[in-house]
């Protein structure tokens, strides 16, 4: 087996793999999961919502403060 | 800072001094860019010193947009974002602290040391071994961060724009590294350990990575949670968003031969790159797509939002950009484009129209969040209304001046008379590029007055003030 071969099994493997990322993207068991998945930007909405205060000290406590 | 603000569970003072250096470095980096362009226009604006000669700025210039500004762009977001969707805190503060402070240091010695005349001459990666040593530090701890913070994830799914972020920083610590192995002399010279052709081979595979993963695939992260955000709405197609990953980053890594088109790398390497820079056009377009779909349905918005003009506009700057790019790579295009003008206008295509865009939209909408207000509450919106035109009109005065200059350059230097003799001198050519070389100062003038408009209003909201005011609805 020379390199060529070596080269040509690479090849295979990666239109293999690319063909594997198509269909677990697109195959019709995944596509609810994919759409929950795409609103994780917004999951932590509630996390906007401003919290003032003159120290640091609340920091890592969900305190009274939050509005 | 007056009112300081903490928020209860995300660490937002890294990302915030991130966001603020993002927008300090811009306004220098843009204004050292400026200058030179100026000396390419009127060579005495070099002031006849060493310290402010084009040769020495110019490293300056590039490594000041892509690595201060555009790398404090992408630690402000990717730190954010991996917060927000993983929904917990940094893993560790006191890196995030180590990571800032270092990356600042980095920074400021490549300003030192850049016009002092110490380079190792790689282009992009100029910096001599011991700041370079000092950026593989840093770095490995930036991924010791994110990574770590994902490890401690509250959620399942590893949202997108985390993965794009995660290759920017695994490819990056790698080529960075692997690029500037050297053998040091002194403590400002070394000599890197590649010779001839392959050092030439190993330059540019890290080079055009630097824009494959520095600068599209970290961006890319940007776009994927903000356009998002400030759509309101979530991304077109996130099983396209899967593919368009793994096939982006699988791709651009074999691209960077085409840097070296008609030189001594072998010519099957030269063929390969151009290959594979033509199958780049899928999924670089595939993911423009997906960012711009997913105003679908919600295109109005571009009217009263400017913050959403410059994420769209990025987005077709990034397309347009993508597009020359595979075309330059062409080898037969490449033979006339390749050391013309044309190629710096294509990099600013991508650095000023996608790049610095995608960042601004952003930084609109983050920094509000960073200071305790609603997202995109900016001081004024109608400044960043103004700033949206600045940036857009300034780019397109660049880029087509550059590709007038680069297509004249081309065909002036590839004209020959019936005897074989050249029909131009070189200078020739530089004579007739004067114009464009004045356009593009005009076009480079209106983007750093757009940034320096933007540092006001970021100014005017870290000091708590707002003004309220909104973009007439046409």
């Amino acid at each position: 087996m020379d390199i060529n071969d070596a080269r040509g099994i690479a090849t295979v493997c990666s239109l293999v793999a690319f063909i594997g990322v198509i269909w677990w993207a697109f195959g019709a068991r995944r596509k609810g999961r994919f759409e929950e998945d795409a609103n994780l930007p917004f999951a932590d909405d509630h996390q906007d919502k401003p919290v003032e205060s003159s120290s640091a000290h609340n920091a890592n406590n969900f305190g009274d403060e939050r509005k | 800072m007056s009112a300081t603000f903490e928020h209860p569970v995300y660490n937002y003072k890294v990302v915030r001094q991130f966001a603020i250096m993002t927008v300090v470095w811009g306004v220098v980096g843009m204004l050292v860019g400026v200058i030179i362009a100026s000396q390419l226009a009127w060579p005495a604006m070099n002031l006849d010193l060493p310290f402010t000669h084009f040769g020495r700025l110019r490293p300056l210039h590039t490594n000041a947009v892509i690595f201060a500004f555009g790398g404090c762009a992408l630690f402000a977001t990717s730190l954010y974002v991996v917060q927000r969707t993983m929904q917990v805190r940094l893993f560790s503060d006191g890196l995030a602290a180590f990571v800032f402070w270092g990356w600042q240091l980095v920074i400021v010695l490549a300003a030192i040391t850049l016009p002092m005349g110490f380079t190792s001459s790689k282009e992009y990666a100029e910096l001599e071994w011991p700041i370079d040593i000092l950026i593989a530090v840093v770095w490995v701890a930036y991924a010791v961060l994110f990574f770590g913070t994902i490890m401690k994830r509250k959620v399942k799914h590893i949202y997108v724009a985390n993965w794009f972020y995660g290759a920017m920083i695994i490819t990056i610590a790698v080529l960075h590294i692997f690029n500037n192995l050297a053998i040091p002399v002194t403590l400002t010279k070394s000599y890197s350990v590649y010779a001839g052709t392959i050092d030439a081979m190993m330059q540019w595979w890290y080079g055009h990575n630097a824009v494959g993963f520095f600068l599209t695939a970290g961006f890319l992260g940007i776009m994927y949670y903000f356009v998002p955000k400030q759509a309101g709405r979530p991304v077109y197609s996130y099983r396209l968003s899967v593919v368009h990953f793994w096939a982006l980053i699988s791709i651009y890594i074999w691209a960077g031969g085409h840097h070296l088109h008609y030189t001594a790398l072998p010519d099957w390497a030269q063929s390969a790159a151009m290959v594979m820079s033509l199958i780049l056009l899928a999924p670089s377009w595939g993911g423009m797509i997906n960012g711009v779909m997913t105003l679908s349905g919600a295109w109005h918005k571009l009217r009263t939002d400017p913050i959403l003009r410059f994420l769209v506009v990025s987005l077709s700057f990034y397309g347009m950009s993508t597009f020359e790019g595979p075309m330059m790579a062409i080898k037969t295009v490449n033979a006339l484009s390749h050391y013309t003008d044309w190629t710096v206008g294509h990099v600013h295509s991508g650095a000023l129209g996608w790049v610095a865009m995608v960042s601004f939209g952003a930084l609109y909408n983050m920094i509000p969040i960073l200071v305790g207000r609603e997202q995109g509450q900016m001081y004024s919106i109608k400044l960043i209304n103004t700033h949206f035109w600045l940036a857009t009109i300034g780019t397109v005065f660049y880029i087509v001046s550059m590709w007038v200059n680069g297509i004249m350059q081309g065909l002036m230097w590839r004209a020959v008379n019936d005897d074989g003799t050249l029909t131009y001198s070189f200078i020739e050519s530089v004579e007739h590029s004067h114009a464009g070389y004045v356009v593009r100062l005009v076009g480079g003038l209106m983007f750093l007055a757009g940034m320096l408009i933007m540092a006001y209003n970021v100014w005017k909201t870290v000091r708590g003030e707002q003004l309220n005011d909104e973009i007439a609805k046409a």
